[in-house]
C-alpha cells in the first residue's frame, strides 16, 4: 500500500529531473543563509555553477558543528512569521542544535510519515500508540502528525508509566505502536510480568537508537507484531527519512525529498553501492533550515538490490557511527558534553571515563570521575554532595540520569593522542 | 591557649575496592609513621580514610608525593575515664556545651581512651571542654 505512489516509486530519468529541480531550488534558498553564502564565495562557486547533480560535489559538506555554531538561528533561511515549529536536538558541547519548520515543512515531514505507516500497513480504523517523548524530541510531535495524517485513531501516551500504557493497549485495542526498541523491550517484559494480552498489537515501529535482527525476533516473538526500523534525524525533519518495508531488509530513504551520498568519512570521496560508509544527505524539501550535503555521521550503504515493493534504493540498517556521538536510551551523547559538564565543576579533575551498558534491555551510563586532589575538603559529605551535584549536572546537560563514581586521582587511564573515554559495553 | 589541642588528622580519599586500604597502610608502613588512631567512613562506592599519626606531615608529605587527594582536619582528642559511662559523660557534656559533633570515632590504649571529634569550631569548644572540666590530650602527645 502506498501514501503516495507516483514519488514513491519515482524512479530513472523522471527522479533526477525533479531531484535537480529541488535541489536548484534549495541552493537559492540557502543564499539567506550567512553561512552558506560564505560557503560559496569561499569555495569559488556560485549557485548556477550547480547545473547537473554531479555538479553538488562541488558543494563543501556541512557538519553539525556548523549548526552548533549557528545557534540558534544561524541557519534560518525565512523571516520568522514563516516558522511555525521549533524543536532542538543534543550538540557536542552544551548548547542544543536548533531545528525551524515552516508550514510546509511540517506538511512535508508529516507527508513522509504518512508513506512510512501507511507502507508498513497502517490506515484509518488502526490504533495507533505513540509511545515516545512529545516534547523537544522529533519522535513525538512528528510521528503524531503522520498517523493523524493517515487517519489513525491516535494516543499520544508518551513515555513512562509503563503498566498504564500496557493497559491502554489492551483496553484500546491498539494495533500500531511507535517508541525506542529499548522502551519496546521493556514494554514487553513488563506486560509480561502483568500477564497482559497484548494480542491486538500488529505493528511496531522503533527508531531513534540502534537495535538488532535478535532484538527484532525477540519482540516479534513476544509482542506478536511485525518490528520495523525507522530512521531519521532532527536536522532532516526528524523520525520518517528511512523506514523499512514488509520485506524488512534495509530501509527506503525517500529519494525525492533527500538526495543521497555514501561517502568514505576520512577521505570524504563517494563510495559506490555496496560499500560502507557515512550517510551524506541534501534535504531538497526543507524551506526553513536547508542543508547541503549534511553529514550525518551515521555509517551505512545503499543496497544495490531492487526492493520487490517498488519503491526507490534502500539503505542498510544502521551500522554505526563515524563520530563518537552515542544513543542511549534513544538520547544523543557526545562525551564532550561530558566533558564540558565536568568542567564546571571544579571539585573534580579533568579525567574521566564513560561506561555504558545493557542492563534488561535498558541503557545504563556510568561516569567515573577523578576527584582533585587540589580542591578535597577532607569531609565525607563534602563528596556525596559533589557525586550528587556532579548526576545534577549531567541530568542538566544530557537529560539523561547516569551513576556516577568518584575516583581517586591518578587512577583513571591517561592517552595519548586522542583519548578513548567511552567504552560502549552494550551487546545489543 | 587552646592551639595545643589541635590535632591535624589526615584525611584521606579512598575508593571502596579491594586492595586500596592496604596501599593507604603500605605508605604507612614505609614512611615509618606510626597510627595512633584509624577511622574509615564509607559513601557509595568511595570513603574518607581518617588517621591520627605520630609525624603528620611526614605521611602528608608522601601521600601527596603518590598523587592522593587528602587533606588535614583539625580535631580533638578527648580523654575518656576508662570505667562504663566513660563515653556517656563526655558525649552528655558536649551535649549540654551545644558542642556539635560532625563525627567522632573512639580509641583507647594503655590505661585510658580517647574519643577523637569533629566539630565545627575546634578552638571555641576546646576552651568549653576544658572549662567544663573534661581533659584534652594535646597534639604533641600524639604518642598518648
Ligand atoms: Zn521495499
Amino acid at each position: 500500500m502506498f501514501w503516495n505512489e507516483k514519488m514513491e516509486t519515482l524512479h530513472g530519468h523522471a527522479l533526477e529531473e525533479l531531484q535537480l529541480k529541488r535541489l536548484k531550488e534549495t541552493i537559492s534558498r540557502t543564499q539567506n543563509v550567512g553561512f552558506y553564502k560564505k560557503m560559496f564565495k569561499d569555495a569559488g562557486i556560485t549557485p548556477s555553477d550547480i547545473r547537473s547533480l554531479d555538479d553538488l560535489h562541488k558543494i563543501p559538506f556541512t557538519k553539525k558543528a556548523d549548526l552548533r555554531n549557528g545557534y540558534p538561528f544561524g541557519f534560518l533561511a525565512v523571516p520568522m512569521n514563516q516558522v511555525n515549529r521549533i524543536h532542538t536536538t543534543s550538540g557536542t558541547t552544551g548548547k542544543p542544535t536548533v531545528v525551524a519548520y515552516t508550514k510546509n515543512d511540517l506538511n512535508t515531514w508529516s507527508d513522509l510519515i504518512a508513506r512510512n505507516l501507511t507502507m508498513v500497513g497502517l490506515k484509518a480504523g488502526d490504533i495507533f500508540q505513540n509511545a515516545s517523548n512529545y516534547s523537544l524530541f522529533t519522535g513525538g510531535l512528528g510521528i503524531h502528525m503522520g498517523a493523524e495524517k493517515i487517519g489513525c485513531a491516535v494516543v499520544p501516551s508518551g513515555v513512562g508509566n509503563t503498566k498504564r500504557q500496557i493497559e491502554m493497549i489492551q483496553d484500546f485495542g491498539v494495533t500500531g505502536l511507535h517508541c525506542t526498541p529499548s522502551y519496546a523491550m521493556h514494554l514487553t517484559e513488563v506486560a509480561e510480568e502483568m500477564h497482559a494480552n497484548l494480542e491486538s498489537l500488529k505493528v511496531g515501529c522503533f527508531g531513534a537508537e540502534a537495535w538488532s535482527e535478535n532484538m527484532r525476533r525477540d519482540l516479534q516473538n513476544r509482542l506478536g507484531l511485525k518490528a520495523y526500523d525507522s530512521y531519521g534525524m532532527s536536522e532532516l525533519f526528524g523520525p520518517g527519512v528511512a523506514f523499512e518495508c514488509p520485506e524488512q531488509n534495509g530501509l527506503h530513504i525517500w529519494h525525492d525529498c533527500y538526495i543521497v551520498e555514501i561517502i568514505d568519512p576520512k577521505t570524504g570521496e563517494n563510495l559506490g553501492a555496496g560499500e560502507k560508509g557515512e550517510l551524506v544527505v541534501t534535504p531538497i524539501m526543507k524551506e526553513a533550515m536547508p542543508f547541503l550535503r549534511y553529514r550525518t555521521g551515521d555509517i551505512t550503504m545503499l543496497m544495490e538490490d531492487e526492493c520487490p515493493c517498488g519503491r526507490g534504493q534502500k539503505i542498510a540498517r544502521l551500522l554505526g557511527r563515524s563520530d563518537d556521538m552515542l544513543t542511549i536510551r534513544g538520547i544523543n551523547v557526545f562525551p564532550s558534553q561530558i566533558e564540558h559538564a565536568l568542567k564546571n565543576i571544579p571539585e573534580v579533575g579533568d579525567q574521566f571515563m564513560v561506561y555504558v551498558d545493557r542492563v534488561n534491555y535498558q541503557d545504563e551510563l556510568t561516569i567515573e570521575v577523578e576527584m582533585n586532589k587540589n580542591v578535597f575538603s577532607g569531609e565525607l559529605k563534602d563528596l556525596s554532595n559533589l557525586q550528587t551535584k556532579i548526576v545534577k549536572a549531567l541530568q542538566d546537560t544530557l537529560s539523561l540520569r547516569a551513576s556516577v563514581e568518584l575516583v581517586e586521582p591518578g587512577s583513571l587511564p591517561r592517552f595519548e593522542g586522542k583519548a578513548k573515554r567511552v567504552i560502549d559495553r552494550r551487546v545489543i | 591557649m587552646t592551639e595545643k589541642y589541635i590535632i591535624k588528622q589526615l584525611s584521606i580519599f579512598s575508593e571502596n575496592k579491594a586492595g586500596k586500604l592496604a596501599a593507604i597502610a603500605k605508605i604507612f608502613l614505609d614512611t615509618g609513621v606510626s597510627i595512633q588512631a584509624f577511622n574509615i567512613a564509607e559513601a557509595n562506592n568511595f570513603g574518607v580514610v581518617r588517621a591520627i599519626v605520630d609525624k603528620p606531615e611526614i605521611a602528608f608529605n608522601e601521600f601527596a608525593k603518590q598523587n592522593y587527594a587528602l587533606q588535614y582536619t583539625d580535631v580533638l582528642a578527648i580523654k575518656m575515664k576508662d570505667v562504663p559511662g566513660g563515653l556517656y559523660e563526655v558525649a552528655n557534656l558536649l551535649g549540654g556545651l551545644g558542642i556539635n559533633i560532625e563525627y567522632a570515632y573512639a580509641f583507647r590504649t594503655g590505661a585510658y581512651g580517647a574519643l577523637i571529634v569533629k566539630v565545627t569550631n575546634p578552638r571555641a569548644a576546646a576552651q568549653k571542654i576544658i572549662d567544663a572540666g573534661l581533659e584534652l590530650l594535646p597534639a604533641k602527645d600524639y604518642n598518648f
